[in-house]
């Protein structure tokens, strides 16, 4: 297989499965599972490939149609797209795994909308990691949005409005991307990322250049829920099915975070975002006082998804203190943040997800007890819920430490205090409820026999557990091999 | 105060776009209702767009706007004759994603009102917190 058409052949294996699920889905409507699994696991097959052929060789480009870049769109796989596809195929085929019975009784008869809609938004997804071309990213960007809108509409009677309502702001948070790049092309006339890249570091921090960097901070900032911009996602994800929480929660919100760090440290220079102007104060600040709120607000809710939804503004607000520090070790931690991060709120969404289906709840009072009706499944949950906390040696305790480490050498103690200490905050809310799941159900209270449990669903979600503890183990491994190489051309890192 | 008489008389187009966008932003803001919600979303990115036409639009020296590029051996291949397609061509695909938004926003304003009945933000809002 050529390695220069990889950058296709990820992007097809998913258009193809996008074409043929509505089409043989209408056929016949069991056609559409197996379609998707099929496609989505050649999609895994060709990013992990796509992976090791940037770890062998270094950055594939592809020319679209044969327009060489910067006059073409150009496909580009480097380190950092590598690992964000991967990122995202791995964590699609472990939610269609569970999907299969998980969708057919939450969903009944919306099987082939599902799918199909589920794999445009991936594609989507891809197409932003992947794409070198600024005006390409934002139309990947829609088609991620747009399919988001959908799948988050189906699910729960109110999930229609939520989903209008993130349909406006998300609308706008991709309108001001628009006009950042459009304050871009005009001052640099190419949309090539690596052209435009080249063509700002003539520049002065002029006023069309700040204009510019405000507009994308902002447009990207709501797509990533990023504080206070977040209020349009506990609603989402509540409502939402629980397989589609499963799947936007780990990786949308992700992605917009590779686009704050490609445009910040790749195409704008670091020292103008970190010293001429104050974007990555601005940034880590709003991190802060994001983990801080998101991890309060996590404790007061009742509802168990809401709760973790919350919680992910407080996750993604760690990713945007790493960013914001802007040196090597705390974008290591931002980058392993994206990887923890999307396995952790995955696995305790699928563990969510369980729950519905044998209680037709996701109330935090409905969970009294399960531990021993469903003793794997709370062990995955268990797990998840330690590696939110930071406990070693699963994975969320080495991203916090290389943020830790990264405040430090920034001289941040405002920053390495604050997520030191909201590991306290996160402990407060899953202990809580870790306490209910083990605790014997008082009288009066009627406990399902969890005895429902199919092992399509079980699966995936204990998998997703022990891949924590794995990853924490061998982070060295990643972070030597994969992030280190992933780091902007204009950060080094010295010490390891 | 030179730069804002250049701003206003020569480049007041650009000032115009600026007042659209502020009107979009303030119907998605302040109207009650989600249907002019969806029209304050429509003439925000309507703005953008005219955003774009804008900056690719010259004139010539002689005060004449340039011409389209049509590729036509006729005429001169001079580049400075010409506008720039590229903004133009961009704006093509932002509208055709805005029209899909629209077309995605549409039909959950549909769905909406089969659940509610309402596509007032107020009683919808109610209706929501009896919704249990």
């Amino acid at each position: 297989m050529p390695e220069s058409q990889l950058p296709v052949y990820i992007l097809a294996s998913l258009f193809v499965g996008v074409l043929l699920v509505p089409a043989l889905g209408l056929y016949r409507r069991t056609l559409a599972y197996p379609v998707a699994l099929l496609s989505l696991l050649s999609y895994l097959f060709f990013a992990t490939q796509g992976l090791a052929a940037v770890m062998e060789s270094g950055a594939i480009s592809y020319s679209m149609a044969g327009w060489s870049p910067p006059k073409g769109i150009e496909l580009r796989v480097d380190m950092l797209s590598a690992f964000v596809v991967c990122v995202i195929a791995t964590i699609s085929v472990v939610v269609t795994v569970y999907a299969r019975v998980a969708v057919r009784r939450e969903i009944p008869e919306r099987e082939v909308p599902f799918y199909s809609v589920m794999l445009i938004m991936l594609s989507g997804l891809t197409g932003i990691a992947m794409t070198g071309d600024l005006f390409n990213l934002y139309v990947f960007l829609e088609i991620s949005s747009l399919s988001g809108y959908g799948l988050m509409a189906i699910g729960h009677r109110k999930a229609v409005v939520s989903a209008y309502r993130y349909l406006l702001i998300g609308t706008v948070g991709a309108s001001f991307y628009l006009i950042g790049i459009g304050y871009l092309y005009v001052l640099t006339g190419s949309l090539n990322m690596a052209d435009v890249a080249g063509r700002i570091a003539e520049l002065d921090a002029n006023p069309a250049l700040i204009v510019s960097v405000a507009f994308i901070f902002v447009g990207v900032g709501l797509k990533m829920a990023l504080f206070p911009m977040h209020l349009w996602l506990p609603d989402a994800y509540t409502y939402a099915s629980s397989t589609a929480t499963a799947i936007i929660a780990p990786v949308m919100t992700k992605v917009s975070a590779y686009v704050l760090i490609r445009m910040l440290f790749f195409i704008y220079d670091t020292e103008l975002v970190s010293e001429k102007l104050p974007v990555t104060a601005v940034l880590t600040w709003l991190g802060l006082l994001g983990v801080v709120v998101g991890s309060i607000m996590a404790i007061a809710q009742t509802d168990a998804k809401r709760m973790l939804a919350y919680s992910s503004v407080a996750q993604v607000a760690y990713i945007a203190i790493g960013v914001g520090l802007a040196n090597p070790l705390a974008l290591i931690g931002a980058m392993l943040h994206i990887l923890n991060h999307a396995a952790m709120k995955c696995c305790l969404f699928l563990v969510t997800g369980h729950v519905a289906l044998q209680t037709h709840s996701t109330r935090i009072s409905a969970y009294t007890g399960l531990g021993r009706k469903m003793p794997w499944t709370f062990f995955a949950f268990t797990v998840s819920a330690l590696a939110m906390v930071g406990i070693p040696p699963t994975n969320g305790f080495f991203s916090k430490w290389y943020l830790v480490r990264g405040g430090i050498d920034a001289g941040d103690w405002i920053a390495v205090g604050i997520i030191v200490a909201s590991g306290l905050l996160t402990a407060v809310y899953f202990f809580r409820l870790i306490v209910r799941i083990y605790s014997t159900p008082p009288e009066g209270v009627v406990v399902l026999d969890g005895s429902d449990r199919p092992w399509s669903m079980s699966l995936p979600t204990v998998a997703v557990a022990c891949s924590l503890i794995l990853l924490g183990l061998f982070n060295s491994w990643f972070v030597t091999e994969v992030l280190r190489k992933a780091l902007p051309p204009t950060m080094h890192l010295s010490q390891f | 105060m030179e730069k804002l008489q250049t701003l206003f008389v020569e480049q007041w187009t650009y000032v115009l776009t600026v007042v659209l966008l502020l009107i979009g932003l303030y119907g998605m803001l302040l109207k009650r209702n989600l249907v002019k919600k969806l029209i304050g979303m429509n003439i925000f990115q309507g703005a953008i767009i005219l955003y774009y036409i804008l900056f690719g639009f010259k004139r010539l020296p002689s005060g004449t706007p340039a011409s389209v590029p049509v590729l036509n051996t006729q005429h001169s291949t001079d580049p400075e004759l010409y506008m720039n397609p590229i903004p133009h061509a961009l704006m093509l695909t932002a509208i055709v994603v805005s029209v899909a938004t629209t077309g995605v926003a549409l039909s959950l304003l549909i769905r909406i009102h089969g659940t509610y009945g309402t596509l007032e933000e107020r009683e919808l809002l109610e209706k929501l917190r009896d919704d249990a």
